[in-house]
């Protein structure tokens, strides 16, 4: 049997417009704020997928060898070069501003005023350390000569899709930052508990909007396991 | 569940936040100690799906939310596979298509080593592949 409906059912454009305005949930007991950062999060998910898949064509293809990264991103301490250790404090850092976003969401449906906002401030100066620590990456390899176009330890390709990848998660987390200063303004003002209004909408804050935030906070951290994984490990 | 959003006590957050540690320092070991070929790229994998798994678990609160979400966001994913599939073939034939006719005889080039200006010869040797 067809999907029955109490209205009688309107035909053409006034049938189309009542249907797709038909008050139908797919994602129940969900605010819709977080189920919009779902689906951001899933095309996000694709555009990184894309420029994972055009890196593995790219050093799949290349006729030149690819430069060993364990001793492009090796970091000299006192004299002994350690790998990849720069990469493995980012990601070391990374990991830890997830477990205080987490704590922050927690504390704001406690209602934890302060606890959230501190939580959120926190998270924030986790992640300009780690935008940092890449601002200082991309220094030491631009000085050793990798450029987008060349690189002087192997294929050209290289060069390309690092700062492409790594560009692009970097702006990530750069906006990131800034919302979670944000909300922890917001937070610590008590927009959310006398339901002010925000700049872009009538819409009331409420603390789902740290759940939301912690969303976006934590696929970037995701992104980050797949970097590590595919360009500094493999 | 989740009409109020989503409250979890503290120390499963933790305990999955010491998890994560361990993971990475897991995958990091894999390079430290050197390891190469299939025992490489399977551990890799395996720590990158582990940890994958674990953030969307329990930090983005997917155990938790209703089966319709979770599916909404996952079945998508698997066109992913299928690109990569795609590409894999692409990358193969591209590469077989250079050798063919762009080899022009000469000697390989050879590329500066990292770091060789710095002077430090304290990196373990390993032939890379």
């Amino acid at each position: 049997m067809a999907t029955t409906s109490k209205l009688p059912l309107k035909d053409g454009l006034e049938g189309f417009t009542s249907d797709w305005s038909s008050d139908q949930r797919a994602f129940k007991g969900v605010p819709w704020g977080k189920a919009m950062m779902w689906i951001f999060l899933l095309s996000d998910t694709f555009i990184f997928s894309c420029f994972l898949i055009s890196y593995m064509t790219a050093r799949w293809s290349t006729v030149e060898p690819w430069p060993n990264t364990s001793e492009v991103f090796s970091l000299s301490v006192a004299g002994v070069s350690v790998p990849l250790l720069l990469i493995a404090i980012m990601t070391f850092i990374l990991i830890t501003s997830s477990g205080t976003m987490a704590m922050a969401v927690r504390s704001g449906y406690q209602k934890k005023r302060k606890q959230a906002a501190a939580l959120l401030f926190l998270t924030g100066i986790l992640g300009m350390s780690f935008v940092g620590m890449q601002a200082f990456e991309w220094t030491k390899l631009i000085s050793e000569g990798i450029r987008p176009w060349e690189n002087p330890f192997g294929a050209r390709q290289f060069g390309s899709v690092f700062f492409m990848v790594t560009g692009f998660h970097g702006i990530h987390v750069s906006f990131g930052v800034i919302f979670l200063f944000l909300t922890a303004r917001k937070v610590l003002r008590g927009d959310y508990d006398t339901g002010r209004r925000g700049f872009f909408t009538w819409q009331k804050g409420r603390y789902e909007i740290i759940e939301t935030l912690g969303l976006y906070w934590h696929f970037v951290d995701l992104v980050w396991v797949f970097i590590f994984a595919f360009f500094y490990l493999w | 569940m989740a009409q109020d959003g989503q409250e979890h006590p503290i120390s499963t957050y933790l305990a999955v936040w010491i998890l994560l540690f361990v993971l990475s320092a897991c995958s990091y070991a894999v390079d430290y100690i050197g390891f190469q070929g299939i025992t490489r790229w399977s551990l890799v994998i395996l720590f990158m799906f582990l940890k994958a798994y674990f953030i969307c678990a329990v930090f983005m609160h997917m155990v938790w939310e209703r089966m319709a979400l979770v599916l909404a966001l996952f079945i998508p994913t698997f066109a992913i596979v299928v690109f990569v599939g795609i590409m894999g073939f692409e990358s193969d034939y591209t590469q077989l298509g250079r050798k063919v006719f762009f080899d022009t005889g000469k000697p390989p080039t050879v590329y500066a080593v990292p770091h060789s200006n710095s002077h430090d010869e304290g990196q373990e040797e390993e032939d890379s592949h």
